[in-house]
């Protein structure tokens, strides 16, 4: 079948209901008898609950029940992720012990909000306070048990001898803060029980991990749990796992046997979804005089939370991204007073990245290579860690294409030389990559008696066109317009798909579509008798419609090629001499990200993965207050995510490309590639519009001063 | 729970017009937000609450033809006063043209802000026939969106920008 929707711009499925407000989104659901639940958080960083006093709660007007560890029964423990869909292991109001600021200890149920957040504001917490590590800085390292199932420190080659002998060497500390996701819509859950039976609306890019955990830690059998999420209001891995507020909904519905409705507020979102771990990265990098890699040592310090571990593997693009025969990576940990952090668009890649792509530029400074010839010299022909063929590598047409709409050859190669009136211009450059990721995913494909087609399936669109991709896919595979086909996700009932995270729900759910719509074809086909119509046939047979299902699964081709997307980032900004203000001017983004489904969705999303990049880079950091180990000014005012006005146009484009390996429809995945090495162009051209190294993000007029 | 329990003061019924419609706000906490008051009251969920404080633009509605961050006036404030919220901008079926831009442009990904963001491009572009690219990034910074960084929503509002200007030109 000749594809006429896939690759074409497509309008979203979603957009009519999310421009006229009808879409429902969890925080939306409203349901008979509603009550409501407000979390009460901690204010100390660790210690003992010596008091939790619920008695004027429980009498202010419209209060159905309070929760604490007095009255919460057992739950058991679930996996944190790979192992389980847990974000935190520990459950909560178990004992009264407190781990962080911010962590859950009650939760009052009333008729209304109302109700329900006056009385959580008479809720009397005595505690007797422990001395607390609040910072990465303070705390012991210690090595992590794994990351993901792979090895936390791994060597190839001699990095020590060959930094030794190393022509030109660079040795640089960077770091990161910690970051929040923010997405628009806070973590929300509806929860209502029918007898033994729960069901859950819920705000989550997992709709079977909620069900799975849910069920685990209340000891109920996974079928008497439905998990609803057809609407999702951002996530960027804040709700790929599953967090304590969702347990919380459940135990609240059952305790006033009324379904219960629970949204954290913004405020609360700081400490009850993760966040990304700030870094301490060490960068050692030997290369001969003309830029040629030799030598790679990538140490990195993340904190985790003192209760459990959690880390996303930020020194593994340092093995992956060029050729060089010598490279160490080591990955440590810091158990700090916080919360557990989780993954974060592009988790490891976001910052490994700014570290890398950073010294990459200080190289090619030290070394007087242009930064792309630099990159290009180290291109790696095959995956240099497994020494596998890539299954398709468009990084030099990335670089190439990227650097003629830019305009890169008009760029001066001396820092402070190109100046726009009083302002200091700069032009930055980084590359930027993602693993391709998949897993198995099952969909059904209903062709109605009127001809209008069904697509069905257990995954989520997070925001990202998941309803419009999908359709875009069956369409084809059918041979109907998208007009013709509609599609159902978010919903346990559904056949079961993965999470939405890591940019694999295109890869994963498309071929099961894809394979779906084939076989409702063939059943179709199977029932069919020499000029029947399709009503004739569903009449002779009985039957009201007919319904194929397909189910993909991960190929051979991993343990074969090496999968993974790339691009290539060219960023331009102006500087305040005197304000140290930063301004991004110009963006440039390309990508090989294989088959794109939807050049319309996909290419918003691009944007938005440039401008996430761009708050990491200028705006984006959560700051924890030492002594108290709070996070400071916990809105939106506190933490600055990039506004319109902070933003110029940015120019996206996607390189052609064709990997017959990743799967059945060629698709890479394109939701983190674009913030990876974001943060560095902008760095990279801060330095070369001041002359000034900024190792430290975010930039912000102070750091420049 | 008592009713003379000293929280449960200051309760009271009075009636908003909304969309052209008379709503009827019963036993309401005079100090109940208009954004709380139409999500839990009176069954218009199209304003959201993001940030509960004004920072984020999510809950915009009209007050009066004013704009406002609907989290920040209090419903009763709005008494006598006429609210527009992103449930009254279409005509029926019909969407407006910022509506419809917003569609065509592919400036809408999870779609929480948007309902804001239309109403805050109407307002702009009532108030202002044709912005510069600036003026209408400036208009527009007071709603976040985490998710399409803007761009696709710039191109909608000047697609709605150059339209109108192609109309209203003999």
């Amino acid at each position: 079948m000749r594809p006429t929707a896939v690759g074409t711009p497509v309008d979203r499925a979603d957009a009519r209901s999310k421009v006229t407000g009808t879409a429902c989104y969890t925080v939306d659901v409203v349901l008979p008898d509603l009550a409501h639940a407000v979390v009460v958080q901690s204010t100390v960083p660790t210690g003992r609950i010596v008091r939790i006093d619920a008695a004027a709660a429980e009498r202010a007007p419209g209060v159905l029940g309070v929760l604490s560890h007095a009255n919460t029964p057992s739950l058991a423990e679930v996996p944190t992720f790979p192992q389980g869909p847990a974000g935190q292991r520990r459950p909560p109001l178990q004992d009264d012990t407190v781990n962080f600021d911010g962590e859950h200890l009650a939760v009052v149920v009333a008729d209304t909000l109302h109700h329900a957040a006056q009385a959580a504001a008479l809720i009397d917490v005595a505690y007797d306070r422990e001395e607390a590590v609040t910072t990465l800085e303070a705390g012991d390292e210690l090595p992590p048990s794994g990351i993901f199932g792979e090895a936390p420190d791994s060597v190839r080659g001699d990095p020590e001898a060959a930094l030794a002998r190393a022509e030109v060497r660079l040795d640089a500390t960077y770091t990161t803060p910690t970051e929040h996701h923010h997405p628009l819509e806070p973590g929300a859950t509806v929860a209502a029980w029918d007898g033994g039976r729960l069901t859950l609306y819920d705000s989550t890019q997992w709709v079977s991990g909620v069900r799975d955990a849910v069920a685990m830690t209340l000891g109920m059998a996974t079928d008497q749990v439905r998990v609803v999420s057809p609407f999702v209001g951002g996530a960027f891995g804040s709700k790929a796992m599953v967090w304590p507020h969702v347990v919380l909904a459940a135990l609240a519905a059952r305790h006033v046997g009324r379904p219960v409705k629970l949204v954290l507020s913004r405020a609360q979102m700081f400490t009850s979804l993760g966040y990304r771990s700030p870094t301490v990265q060490r960068l050692s990098l030997g290369a001969r005089q003309d830029g040629t890699l030799t030598a790679i040592v990538h140490a990195v310090t993340q904190q985790t939370s003192v209760f459990e571990e959690f880390v996303a593997g930020a020194g593994y693009i340092s093995r992956s991204l060029y050729a060089c025969p010598n490279v160490a990576v080591r990955h440590r940990l810091v158990r700090v007073n916080a919360p557990t952090p989780t993954v974060m668009r592009a988790p490891g890649e976001a910052v490994g990245s700014f570290a890398l792509e950073s010294a990459l530029d200080e190289l090619a400074a030290q070394s007087g290579v242009d930064p792309v010839a630099l990159r290009l010299r180290n291109f790696a022909e095959d995956e240099p860690q497994e020494g596998l063929a890539w299954s398709s590598n468009a990084l030099r047409e990335c670089y190439q294409v990227g650097a003629e709409r830019f305009g890169w050859e008009r760029r001066t190669t001396e820092p402070r030389s190109m100046r726009e009136g009083r302002h200091l211009v700069g032009w930055g450059m980084a590359s930027a990559t993602y693993g391709v990721h998949s897993e198995a995913a099952a969909a059904r494909v209903r062709i109605c008696a009127d001809g209008r087609i069904l697509v069905t399936s257990g995954t989520q669109d997070l925001g990202t066109g998941t309803y419009t991709t999908m359709v875009q896919v069956a369409a084809d595979a059918l041979g109907v317009p998208v007009e013709r086909v509609t599609a159902a996700l978010g919903d346990t009932d559904l056949p079961p798909a993965p999470h939405s995270g890591g940019s694999q729900t295109a890869a994963s759910v498309g071929p099961a579509v894809w394979s779906a719509a084939l076989d409702a074809c063939s059943k179709v086909l199977a029932l069919a008798e020499q000029g029947d119509s399709y009503a004739e046939i569903l009449t002779r047979h009985g039957i009201e419609f007919v319904e194929g299902r397909g189910d993909a699964r991960p190929g051979a081709s991993a343990s074969r090629f090496a999968m993974r997307s790339f691009g290539a980032h060219f960023a331009e900004v102006q500087v305040d001499p005197e304000l140290g203000e930063v301004r991004l001017t110009r963006f440039c983004g390309v990508f090989g990200a294989g088959r794109i489904l939807n050049p319309k969705t996909a290419r918003s999303q691009m944007i938005g993965g440039i401008v996430g990049g761009t708050g990491m880079a200028l705006t984006e950091r959560t700051v924890t207050d030492r002594r108290l180990g709070r996070v400071v000014s916990p809105n939106l005012s506190g933490y600055a995510v990039p506004t319109h006005a902070d933003i110029p146009w940015i120019d996206v484009c996607f390189i052609d490309e064709h990997d017959p390996h990743v799967n059945a429809l060629g698709v890479k995945g394109i939701g983190e590639v674009a913030i990876v090495g974001v943060a560095a162009a902008i760095a990279n051209a801060v330095h070369h519009a001041t002359g000034r190294r900024i190792r430290d993000l975010p930039i912000t007029p102070q750091t420049l001063l | 729970m008592t009713g003379n329990h000293p929280l449960a003061a200051e309760s009271e019924t009075y009636e908003l017009s909304v969309n052209g419609r008379r709503e009827q706000v019963k036993a309401a906490w005079l100090g109940e937000s208009l954004l709380a008051v139409l999500r839990e009251r009176l069954g218009l969920p199209g304003a959201k609450n993001a940030c509960e404080q004004g920072e984020c633009g999510s809950c915009s509605v009209f007050v009066d033809g004013v704009l406002v961050c609907s989290c920040c006036v209090l419903a009763a404030d709005a008494v006598d006063a006429e609210v527009t919220t992103v449930e009254g901008l279409a005509d029926g079926d019909a969407l407006t043209d910022v509506q419809q831009s917003f569609l065509d442009a592919g400036a809408v990904q999870c779609g929480f802000c948007t309902p804001g963001l239309v109403v805050a491009v109407h307002d702009l572009l009532d108030r202002n026939p044709d912005p510069g690219d600036l003026e209408v990034r400036e208009a527009i910074s007071g709603n976040l969106c985490r998710c399409t960084g803007y761009g696709r929503i710039l191109a909608a509002v000047e697609a709605v920008r150059d339209q109108r200007g192609r109309r209203s030109r003999p």
